[in-house]
């Protein structure tokens, strides 16, 4: 059956299983990935079928971890880390950002470096402390990273195979409060490319962009905004390095209003840099200032503050509520 | 439980070997008290321990000579810290199951680690936990209670580690060894004679952050003893995934002392413990002690060990549950009566209730707690958006306002 629907979780677990099957190069690593099918579940079954030595559980050691990745994939293999929660990245963050990012450039093109590493990341599953982060930015400003996000079952299943083929280091950060939710998967449809951003909804009178989490808050910003008589487009992403800025473009050129959501903190965040580049592009076609909603500068709050830290369809209405005020 | 065993092995196409001796069924452990609760006094030149010890370890009878003047009270006292910790754990699973934690993770079957080891500190001593040590918090005098706090998701530790020399928990894994480190190293400086310990467990132990505290530790002879808890697991992983030596022995590698000893065996865990705790106060430098424990419950209440353990693992280490052993001590050798039992249920039962009423008056934090101590000397980003959070807030409370009056017009 070439359309199934699946939860996202689901449909990952299926690409990786594809990706396994289709390239013997292609490895699954990381802390509790066999037996238990990670904490999540998104290997589950994976070693079963396709042994220790392609789905390895690795020692608790996230730097050893990505470290050897970088090592394998000198050597012609094509891992696949698993870092369990965003919160425990960065004892391989040294790894990541000093090797892994720099190896292309630094051999001249001639090394290349086909590692994804997938962090399931952002808040909203009332967790405790380091479970519940949103470290893109700290990624997405390193050359020699790529930095995506899926939103849907269909982008988890087909941006996975992506990033796997990818001959780029791919920080691949999946929203875990989204791991449940079902959606659609064409496994025969022809994907579009990994960095392109999708208009997930038209509309006429401002623009929403996000990626990851905070795209369902949009669409459903979106439809509460439609009762009140306001046509607001909603923009996924997908990428955050790089940036569609073309695809953000055209539609703010058509809305002239553009408010950018993410559950990292807005001080120098994506919304930052989108603010930025938008202004500079479009700056005769806004009618408003470009509007931020995300995290604040403080740290991720324990499980009882999160819904008042992470942006909902409150706060996202708010500012759109500013913005076609101006 | 040799190294011998696999040393010699031909390297493999195998990603790990499949049973290196760190997962040895019967260790060789230093023990005091037989799992049928029978002291074990060692005699001069006594067999087996020899296994479980790195060159400059202690003898078991060295090790017999700190518990030698333990009184029937003091027997008793470990049994209630281990009974009422016990307790204390099962009310805090209930309560995650009844929806008013978040999360627990579970200390079941490690109390004679934690309360042996406990028990040995000094108050003067400082302790960095991980996030398991709910009897060495106990041990500690920091109330229970305080503990549920971040698993409740109110706070993110919320006890002053300074009032019992207990610091917060941590949860990324392995990285308060280097606190405790560093703080070894400022005791040393300061020349106080109080030592520090460092708890982790078996996963802990591959982690970059444990070999540079063990580094450290070394160079600078710090006063610290580290005391990993071998549970056999780290969620799914089995030691055998961290290591291919017995995780004591890690330390002659870096130059100091590694033992090895029973961690279901209370009276074994404090000497242990007191004699590392007494090499760091005399300028002797580090310890690695290997508790060889199990966790008997889940790794937390998120997780389900059916996946991957087997229950003929789990029988076997039942029976060598800490408390059972030490009841049997405690009854063969006429310490306690009928008496003491039902006393200690009942305060047992009474530690429950309190725990539960003060979980479930836990009120939830201001909203705008989230922006207080960001900083410890303010910050103007921080200002700015805790003002608009206030005012936003007060937006809603303005309109709730207005739709009450127009309600009651
Ligand atoms: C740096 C880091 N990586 C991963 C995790 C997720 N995690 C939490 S506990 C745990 C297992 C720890 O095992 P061990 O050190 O043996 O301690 P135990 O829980 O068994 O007491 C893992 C992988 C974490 N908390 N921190």
């Amino acid at each position: 059956m070439a359309v199934q629907k699946l939860p996202l979780a689901r449909a990952l677990n299926e690409s990786l299983r594809i990706a396994l099957e289709t390239d013997p190069k292609v490895l699954l690593m990381g802390e509790d990935v066999g037996k238990l099918g990670g904490v999540f579940r998104v290997t589950d079954g994976l070693q079963k079928d396709f042994g220790e030595d392609r789905v390895i559980d690795t020692p608790l050691a996230e730097s050893g971890i990505v470290g050897t990745a970088i090592g394998l994939a000198l050597r012609g293999y094509r891992p696949v880390v698993e870092i369990q929660f965003d919160g425990f990245v960065y004892p391989a963050y040294d790894q990541i950002v000093t090797q892994l990012a720099k190896m292309h450039a630094r051999a001249l093109g001639k090394v290349k470096m086909p590692v994804v590493i997938r962090i399931p990341y952002g808040g909203g599953i009332g967790a405790v402390e380091h479970h519940s982060e949103s470290p893109e930015t700290l990624f997405a400003h390193v050359a020699g990273l790529k930095v995506v996000s899926p939103s849907t079952a269909s982008d988890a299943y087909w941006m996975m195979q992506q990033a796997i083929q990818s001959d780029d280091p791919v920080i691949f950060f999946e929203p875990k409060r989204r791991y449940w939710d079902k959606g659609e998967v064409d496994m025969e449809a022809i994907p579009g490319p990994l960095h392109a951003a999708r208009v997930v909804r038209e509309g006429t009178q401002l623009t929403l962009a996000a990626y990851g989490p905070m795209v369902k808050v949009c669409m459903e910003a979106a439809a509460a905004a439609e009762e009140e008589g306001t046509s607001l487009e909603v923009l996924d992403l997908r990428s955050v390095s790089p940036i569609d800025f073309d695809a953000v473009q055209r539609s703010v050129e058509k809305t002239r209003r553009l408010v950018v959501v993410h559950e990292a903190p807005v001080f120098l965040g994506a919304g930052a840099e989108l603010a930025a580049r938008i202004t500079e592009r479009c700056f005769y076609h806004l009618e408003a200032p470009v509007l931020r909603v995300g995290g604040y500068h403080a740290p991720y709050p324990p499980a009882r503050l999160e819904e008042e830290y992470l942006p909902g369809l409150d706060r996202v209405l708010d500012s759109v509520d500013r913005a076609l005020a101006y | 439980m040799t190294v011998e065993s696999t040393a010699a092995r031909k390297p493999r196409k195998s990603t790990g070997a499949k049973k290196p001796p760190g997962d040895a069924p019967d260790p060789d452990l230093i023990q005091l008290l037989t799992p049928e609760g029978r002291r074990i006094t060692p005699s001069k030149g006594s067999r087996g321990a020899r296994a479980s010890r790195t060159p400059d370890s202690p003898t078991p009878e060295e090790l017999a000579e700190y518990i030698a003047d333990l009184t029937a009270d003091d027997l008793r006292g470990f049994y209630r810290d281990m009974v009422l910790t016990r307790r204390f754990d099962a009310e805090a699973t209930v309560l995650q199951r009844q929806g008013e934690l978040g999360l627990w993770a579970s200390l079941l079957g490690q109390e004679a680690a934690q309360i042996g080891s406990g028990r040995a500190t000094r108050e003067d001593d400082y302790v960095f936990p991980t996030y398991r040590e709910h009897g060495v918090a106990w041990c500690r005098g920091v109330d229970p209670t305080n503990l549920l706090g971040m698993f409740r998701g109110v706070n993110h530790g919320g006890w002053d580690p300074a009032s019992n020399n207990f610091h917060l928990y941590t949860i990324v894994i392995g990285s308060q060894a280097l606190h405790a480190t560093g703080y070894a190293m400022g005791v040393a400086k300061d020349g106080a004679d109080s030592a520090v310990i460092a708890y982790f467990g078996d996963g802990a132990s591959s982690q970059g952050d444990v070999a540079e505290a063990f580094t450290f530790a070394a160079v600078y002879n710090a006063p610290v003893v580290f005391f990993c808890q071998n549970n056999q697991w780290a969620i799914s992983e089995p030691t055998a995934r961290q290591t291919r030596v017995p995780l004591y022995q890690r330390a002659q590698g870096f130059g100091f002392p590694g033992v090895r000893v029973d961690g279901n065996d209370v009276l074994a865990c404090l000497a242990v413990t007191k004699w590392a705790l007494e090499r760091a106060r005399s300028g002797e430098g580090p310890t690695l002690v290997e508790a060889f424990t199990y966790r008997m419950g889940a790794h937390t209440t998120n997780d389900d060990p059916t996946r991957y353990r087997d229950a003929e693992e789990y029988a076997s280490w039942e029976a060598k549950d800490p408390i059972g052993r030490l009841r049997s001590h405690l009854e063969s050798e006429h310490h306690t009566d009928e008496g003491f039992f039902a006393e200690l249920e009942t305060e047992s039962e009474a530690l429950g209730r309190r725990v539960r009423e003060v979980v479930r008056s836990m009120p939830d934090p201001d909203h705008l707690a989230m922006f207080e101590h960001v900083y410890a000397d303010g910050h103007a980003l921080v200002d700015e958006e805790r003002a608009q959070f206030a005012a936003y807030q007060a937006s809603f409370a303005d309109a709730d306002e207005t739709a009450a009056t127009e309600g009651s017009r």
